[in-house]
């Protein structure tokens, strides 16, 4: 188990006020938004509080947050890449 | 003098912890913070709407209260998109949202906060939800003003401009808070009454 892919997907129900959905039904691989769970321009701005807030990370490039914010996964990877190191 | 030819076909009040419809009592759930009475009655009315979660209390109040107005009693295949508007008012503004956001700012300014420190978003809620794209307007007043009202939304209706209408007063500050909404038709149906300063002002609706 991914501890934090599951933290993740606990975060995002919290911070987008997601009530009718549960951490477990979001798929690590599944996409947020449109299709996925549904998520609109203002959840991607929420998403990059909640980077900075929980895990002190700046998304360096705007251009870059389709494919940080595509998912679960590859939220979790981007973290991995630039969490400072005694965050 | 504009002509009394338009018709309060549905009213919906949302007072001390009480929703009413068409001047009967429809719910009630005393004891419980504002905030939790407006889900409690979400969940009662099974209106699911996701997005009701994501709104301030303005725009789920304002919202509660239009979907208790329409319920069986609008006809939406009756109208056109741009037939249908909104007109309303209250005294706060989004004063009550506005301070939440000012509270987080001092950590991580919101967006889903600041998106709703304007008192018209609750208007954009209800036309999102309902598909209207008729005219709307919301005025800032120190009370509910039966009179303007009436006066702006039959100029609306008799002009043509609108052919129904939503309005009336949607107030919120912190646990001090009231919806009074009138559907406004030109048609007159089974249990309306016209659409008069002295009808709205009736304290049973």
């Amino acid at each position: 188990m991914d501890t934090l892919m599951t933290d993740l997907k606990k975060q995002i129900v919290e911070q987008l006020n997601l009530q009718d959905i549960k951490p477990e039904d979001i798929g690590d691989e599944q996409p947020l938004f449109i299709e996925g769970l549904g998520l609109d321009s203002i959840d991607a701005l929420e998403l990059i509080v909640l980077l900075q807030q929980q895990y002190k990370i700046k998304l360096a490039n705007a251009e870059d947050g389709p494919k940080v914010f595509y998912s679960v996964k590859t939220m979790a990877d981007y973290i991995r890449a630039n969490q400072p190191k005694n965050a | 003098m504009l002509q009394e030819n338009n018709y309060i076909t549905s009213s919906c009040r949302i007072s001390n912890h009480t929703i009413y419809k068409n001047g009967g009592k429809i719910f009630e759930e005393k004891n419980i913070v504002f905030a939790d009475f407006l889900i409690a009655a979400y969940a009662y009315f099974n209106l699911n709407y996701p997005k009701f979660y994501k709104m301030d209390s303005l725009s789920k109040l304002g919202w509660l209260a239009s979907e208790i107005v329409l319920k069986d009693t609008f006809k939406a295949e009756n109208y056109k998109p741009a037939d249908v508007g909104i007109v309303l008012a209250n005294a706060n503004s989004s004063l009550d949202t506005d301070l939440k956001y000012f509270e987080s700012t001092k950590e991580f300014a919101s967006p889903s906060l600041f998106v709703y420190t304007l008192p018209n978003i609750v208007m954009g809620e209800i036309c999102i939800r309902n598909k209207f794209k008729g005219e709307n307007a919301f005025f800032i007043q120190e009370k509910f003003d039966a009179d303007f009202i009436e006066q702006y939304v039959n100029n609306l209706v008799n002009n043509n401009i609108l052919q129904a209408c939503i309005c009336g007063w949607v107030d919120v500050l912190q646990e001090d808070y009231e919806a009074l909404l009138f559907l406004v038709e030109k048609n007159k149906t089974e249990n309306a009454i016209a659409f008069s300063t002295a009808n709205m002002n009736v304290k049973n609706h």
